[in-house]
């Protein structure tokens, strides 16, 4: 039994990391996604292919690559050494960043899509009734556009409650660290493997709530068409 | 002193010229009816003039104010088209009312936001919006669809959407209302409930630009008639004149298709 609190107390640990993760990772790709997929869909040329190219890199090379990038090379090319605070903080934030900006590029195509999924007879029908382009991005496109990105966002979102443990590669101390320290040793045992099959149950009772509630979201936009 | 005057209007697309010399006059109250086949550049004309395309030569003035002139860039500025697009209504042919508010707020939309923009909304704020909920419901009521008013579009038939789609345009008292083939979208037994709606309007004398296939209803309910063929206008005058009694050859090749069907 007490095996057991303390694997739970030290996966509890882990798991609070991946959630923070989570968490400062849509807080900071959900709008910055917005942003790119402006950029993306520019009549301003070389704005478009700019952005085109990031997401093109971004979308192209693999997260796990992204983050060794972000969080080694600056350290070997500035001659003051890494940037990046020591310890945990620093490999919270060199994560946050690398996640941040590599989600932002997946769901700033989610959103051009659902922009441009909306008939633009909407948005003629909001100018010609003399509304601003704001006033028909906020009043007549967001919630029509929502709409068209739930499922697949929800995927996306799904994807990046997994993808957290990638961050395990600069040893950030999420559930899967934590499950696995318990392989080699850790709070005075060694050799234990169930904890890590254990850690599975987090992530699947996790994207449970998250399912349901893209289920409650999408219910809750039924009312239109 | 005419509502609305349009002088060589001339618009392209790339290398395709879609509309060349485009002149004509419309005076307070009347309805105009634009016929002819597709591709003549009817449905671009109506466009140019609610500033959804930009005509590359001419002039567009209403009540004697030039509200646009293609050689002055300064009748073109985002703020000032905004306000002057206001002259003027327009119903699409595919409706395009926003799914996701009921009929009565599709009417009323544009109005509050435009009410919020002016001074004093603030410390008004209930009276402003209840008087332009009750105006959306009067028009409803108008359309004959008071008992719609707060289904969302999806609940409707073409024919009703159509009709809160020509409530909200007509929400914010434009001098002339447009219509693009309102019926054109509609099952053949829905086109009914519209173009009666439109025919009372005419009757009230709204000033009124009708793109329409109809020609029976053009016909009846029109002052004046405009036959664009190849972008141009071929013959324009008087309604029946024109429809019953063409001038011009196209005219005439134009209508018989429609006697013998």
């Amino acid at each position: 039994m007490d095996m057991f609190l303390t694997v739970i107390g030290a996966l509890n640990v882990g798991f609070l990391q991946t959630l923070k993760l989570f968490a400062v990772t849509l807080i900071g790709a959900l709008p910055l996604g917005l942003i790119i997929s402006f950029g993306s869909m520019s009549r301003f040329m070389p704005l478009r292919w700019l952005t085109k190219t990031v997401v093109w890199i971004i979308r192209g090379t693999p997260l796990m690559l992204q983050l060794l990038i972000l969080f080694f090379v600056p350290g070997i090319v500035l001659d003051s050494g890494s940037p990046w605070p020591s310890g945990e903080s620093g490999r919270f934030l060199a994560s946050a960043i690398a996640f941040i900006i590599n989600y932002a590029c997946y769901f700033s195509e989610i959103y051009r899509g659902g922009i441009q999924g909306v008939p633009c007879g909407q948005q003629e029908a909001g100018e010609v009734l003399g509304m601003t382009k704001s006033q028909i991005f906020l009043h007549v496109t967001l919630l029509q556009m929502v709409k068209r990105i739930v499922p697949p966002m929800s995927n996306e979102i799904i994807t990046l409650v997994k993808d957290t443990s990638l961050a395990r590669i600069i040893s950030l101390q999420e559930i899967i660290w934590a499950g696995y320290a318990f392989i080699k040793s850790s709070h005075g045992y060694s050799g234990l493997v169930w904890p890590l099959f254990f850690t599975g149950v987090y992530y699947l009772a996790f994207n449970g709530v998250l399912t349901l509630l893209f289920g409650w979201v999408e219910k809750k936009l039924d009312f239109f068409q | 002193m005419s509502i609305l005057e349009v002088h060589h209007i001339e618009k392209h697309f790339g290398a395709t010229r879609v509309l060349e010399d485009i002149s004509f006059d419309l005076e307070q109250g009347q309805a105009l009816a634009i016929i002819g086949s597709s591709g003549s550049g009817k449905t671009t004309l109506l466009r140019c003039l609610n500033f959804l395309e930009k005509p590359d030569k001419g002039t567009i003035s209403v009540a004697g104010n030039l509200i646009f002139d293609a050689a002055d860039p300064a009748t073109q500025r985002e703020s000032e088209v905004r306000k002057k697009r206001l002259h003027f209504g327009l119903v699409f042919q595919s409706f395009n009312l926003f799914p996701q508010y009921t009929a009565l707020k599709n009417v009323t939309l544009a109005r509050e936001l435009l009410a919020q923009e002016q001074p004093g909304f603030k410390e008004n704020k209930k009276k402003i919006l209840e008087e332009i909920q009750a105006d959306g419901r009067e028009l409803l009521a108008k359309m004959g669809l008071s008992e719609r008013a707060d289904h969302y579009p999806s609940q409707l038939s073409g024919g009703q959407q159509q009709r809160v789609a020509i409530a909200r345009a007509l929400a914010l008292h434009p001098d002339i209302l447009c219509f693009d083939e309102p019926t054109s979208a509609l099952d053949p037994e829905l086109t009914g409930e519209v173009l009666r709606v439109i025919r009372e309007l005419a009757e009230q004398r709204t000033t009124m630009i009708i793109v329409t296939h109809e020609m029976a209803f053009a016909r009846d309910v029109a002052d004046q008639v405009i036959f664009m063929d190849g972008g141009v206008i071929v013959e324009q005058g008087d309604a029946r004149q024109v429809i019953e009694h063409p001038r011009e050859e196209r005219t005439r090749q134009f209508l018989s298709r429609y006697a013998e069907g």
